[in-house]
């Protein structure tokens, strides 16, 4: 399963990431960050459903996205 | 468990300093920091790299890109990296502008640089207002777009109509490359890149001058949020400035 | 066997593009204006062929900010031109100034305000003195009064720009332009080319940490240390001022006069001198720094003052400056677009001379 991580003290809340998430599994979070930003997150219940696509983080205009990326497990082995 | 295997696909590129940048949420000005940043380490560049760094938002790009920099007076970076260029013949040389800086008090600049042929690559991020400043017209302001100095919206009987420039600048006869593209989303993204790839290939390959126009947002000064401004860009944006590569002179045969 | 030295027959103009080569100037940006177009003309190919590169820019503005460009990046770099577009490089110029960026610039001075004429005149003084374009700042001013003086300070001239890192102003005239003399030309035994190699923009081989080049200064407190560094450059330059003094030591009566006009002024002194009157002559040959110091010395030993420009009174307020404590300059003044002669100096130096 790949995830993402936020950089939360670089996240400016734009919310560019939910407009190309494939998925549709980032949300804006309450919390805010040092800035004052309400900051970018992927629930914990959406976390599995993430496909390690990079979308989010090549639309982020912080860089404030690192994407890990898992191979699906080949069936049968 | 799938930890073990997990592998990093994406993080910020080497040449692209670690620090938060002083852009308001949603500018694309960073998008387009990443992707330069990006294709410096890809093609091995950064430390033969002379920036020069122009004025506007983007007047602190020498703090968030490991290369050394010169600053350039408003508009004249094409004029000062020629200097730069001629000087040091065998550094890859970019200047880095926003439309006011190009396109207004920059004209003479930027033109006369294409058509001599510099042997050098502008990225020219083009957001329709003067940013820094707090949100005047700007060359590429469009029709019926209300700015601090058009507070009725652009009208073109007062103030003309917003300029094309990679129109312009392909037109000239030393220009080898000229495209526009716009960081609104990942597709138009990932060919931005390709791009000022190719720009950038043209200078290694001391081909001729490249130019690159990225559409871009300024939510702040077009009094949107992030994700209106950014539609702004595929609504109203796209439709008066068309993606694509208006002049590739590796596709006309070669360079005389 | 002794070699003798080549002599050459050139104009101003050339005498200095042939000085920037010697001095391993190693490019040229420079824009067509009457009339100094003999030095884009003549770098358009010797440039060139002395393995440097030459741009006509599109504007003197351009020329400027593409000197600003090659000055950064630590190479040995000039532009020219003249009154109306040294007007257009100020802005560049303070930019050089504030970014400590080495470059030279020549201004062959035509008549002025406005579009002027095409004669010659000493109206840019102020410009060319006081920081022409906007700060508090200076470049180092030279003024050559022959065509062997123009050849050898412009040599000079490189050599100020990368010691001390600062845009140099190399300030003729359309007399000294336009007219020809035989000069000996020379190379400086050694031009250290590459010098600027820890500041310049160079490019961070060896993955060096990065340099910048910038005049901007925003967090608190930096512009005001910036401003203080800068004082201190030009303090020390006061060590550098320069003058020539011709019959200075018994004169009652010293004229002051710089570039094309201090020789026209030599020229008055001889006649007079020949009649056995005490005249003398004070050239000041950097106008930046001004050689207070030595006209001081002059005015103690109580002579009196006679400056003469050819333009409105401009020199007169560094005179007057200099002299203040313990005297005083009269003025005259040569209009510019009327071109001067000895003769029309006589007059108002004997008015002087019988007038106290």
């Amino acid at each position: 399963m790949s995830r993402i991580e936020v950089q939360e003290d670089r996240c400016k809340g734009c919310l560019l990431c939910t407009t190309v998430c494939p998925v549709d599994i980032i949300v804006q979070s309450d919390r805010f960050n040092v800035s004052g930003y309400k900051v970018a997150e992927v629930p914990e219940a959406d976390a599995d459903k993430c496909t390690g696509c990079a979308s989010c983080a090549m639309i982020c205009p912080d860089v404030a996205i690192k994407v890990y990326r898992t191979p699906k497990k080949k069936g049968g082995k | 468990m799938s930890e073990m295997n997990e592998k990093l696909v994406f993080d910020k590129p080497e040449s692209v300093i670690d620090r938060a940048t002083h852009y308001c949420p949603g500018c694309h000005h960073g998008v387009a920091h990443r992707l330069v940043g990006e294709l410096l380490d890809e093609m091995g560049l950064a430390e033969n790299t002379l920036l020069t760094a122009s004025i506007g938002c983007s007047v602190f790009l020498y703090n968030y890109l490991n290369v050394d920099a010169v600053e350039a007076p408003h508009g004249r970076a094409p004029a000062v990296a020629t200097g730069v260029k001629r000087a040091r013949p065998d550094k890859f040389v970019f200047t880095y502008q926003g439309d006011g800086d190009l396109a207004s008090i920059g004209m003479a600049e930027i033109m006369h640089a294409a058509n001599r042929g510099e042997k050098f690559s502008v990225v020219f991020v083009n957001n329709t207002v003067y940013g820094m400043t707090g949100g005047q017209m700007a060359p590429t302001t469009m029709i019926g777009q209300k700015t601090t100095t058009t507070p009725a919206g652009r009208c073109m009987t007062h103030e003309g109509a917003p300029i094309r420039m990679t129109e312009i600048i392909a037109s000239l006869g030393g220009t080898a490359f000229a495209a526009r593209g716009s960081l609104d989303c990942v597709k138009n993204i990932r060919k931005a890149k390709k791009y000022l790839k190719k720009a950038f290939e043209f200078q290694q390959n001391n081909t001729g001058f490249g130019f690159v126009e990225l559409l871009s947002a300024c939510p702040t000064n077009w009094k949107m949020t992030p994700l209106q401004a950014n539609e702004r860009i595929q609504n109203e944006m796209i439709p008066y400035f068309p993606l694509g590569v208006y002049k590739d002179v590796s596709e006309e045969g070669g360079v005389c | 066997m002794t070699k003798k030295p080549e002599r050459i027959f050139v104009k101003g103009n050339e005498a200095i593009a042939r000085g920037a080569l010697a001095a391993k100037c190693k490019c040229f940006f420079g824009y067509p204006i009457t009339p100094q177009n003999d030095i884009p003309e003549f770098m358009s190919s010797e440039m060139i062929k002395a393995g440097g590169d030459f741009v006509q820019a599109e504007s003197e503005v351009a020329a400027a900010n593409m000197l600003l460009g090659a000055g950064a990046s630590g190479i040995r770099a000039m532009t020219s031109s003249s009154s109306p577009g040294m007007s257009l490089k100020q802005e560049a110029i303070s930019y050089m100034a504030g970014s400590e960026i080495p470059a030279v610039i020549v201004n062959v001075n035509r008549g002025g305000p406005g579009l002027g004429d095409i004669g010659p005149a000493q109206g840019d003084y102020y410009q060319a003195t006081r920081g022409g374009g906007h700060g508090d700042y200076r470049h180092f001013t030279l003024a050559p009064g022959n065509v062997q003086e123009a050849y050898d300070l412009t040599i000079r001239a490189f050599d100020i720009a990368f010691e001390h890192r600062t845009p140099v102003l190399l300030l003729a005239d359309a007399i000294l332009g336009q007219m020809k003399e035989p000069i000996t030309p020379w190379e400086p035994e050694k031009v250290d080319e590459e010098s600027g190699r820890d500041w310049a923009i160079t490019g961070r081989d060896g993955g060096r940490e990065k340099r910048l080049i910038k005049s901007l200064f925003l967090a608190e407190g930096e512009l005001a240390g910036q401003n203080k560094h800068l004082q201190a450059k030009y303090d020390a330059w006061t060590d550098l001022a320069e003058a020539e003094q011709f019959e200075t030591e018994d004169a009652d009566l010293v004229i002051c006069a710089y570039g094309s006009i201090g020789r026209i002024a030599k020229t008055a002194v001889r006649k007079f001198r020949a009649e056995g009157k005490k005249v003398g002559l004070f050239r000041p040959i950097t106008l930046y720094p001004f050689p207070n110091a030595e006209l001081l010395e002059l005015a103690k030993q109580g002579k009196r003052f006679l400056t003469i420009e050819h333009n409105l009174g401009q020199m007169l307020d560094d005179v007057r400056l200099a002299i203040r404590t313990v005297a005083d300059s009269d003025f005259y003044a040569i209009y510019p677009g009327n071109l001067p002669t000895p003769d029309e100096l006589e007059e108002p130096i004997l008015k002087c001379l019988e007038g106290k």
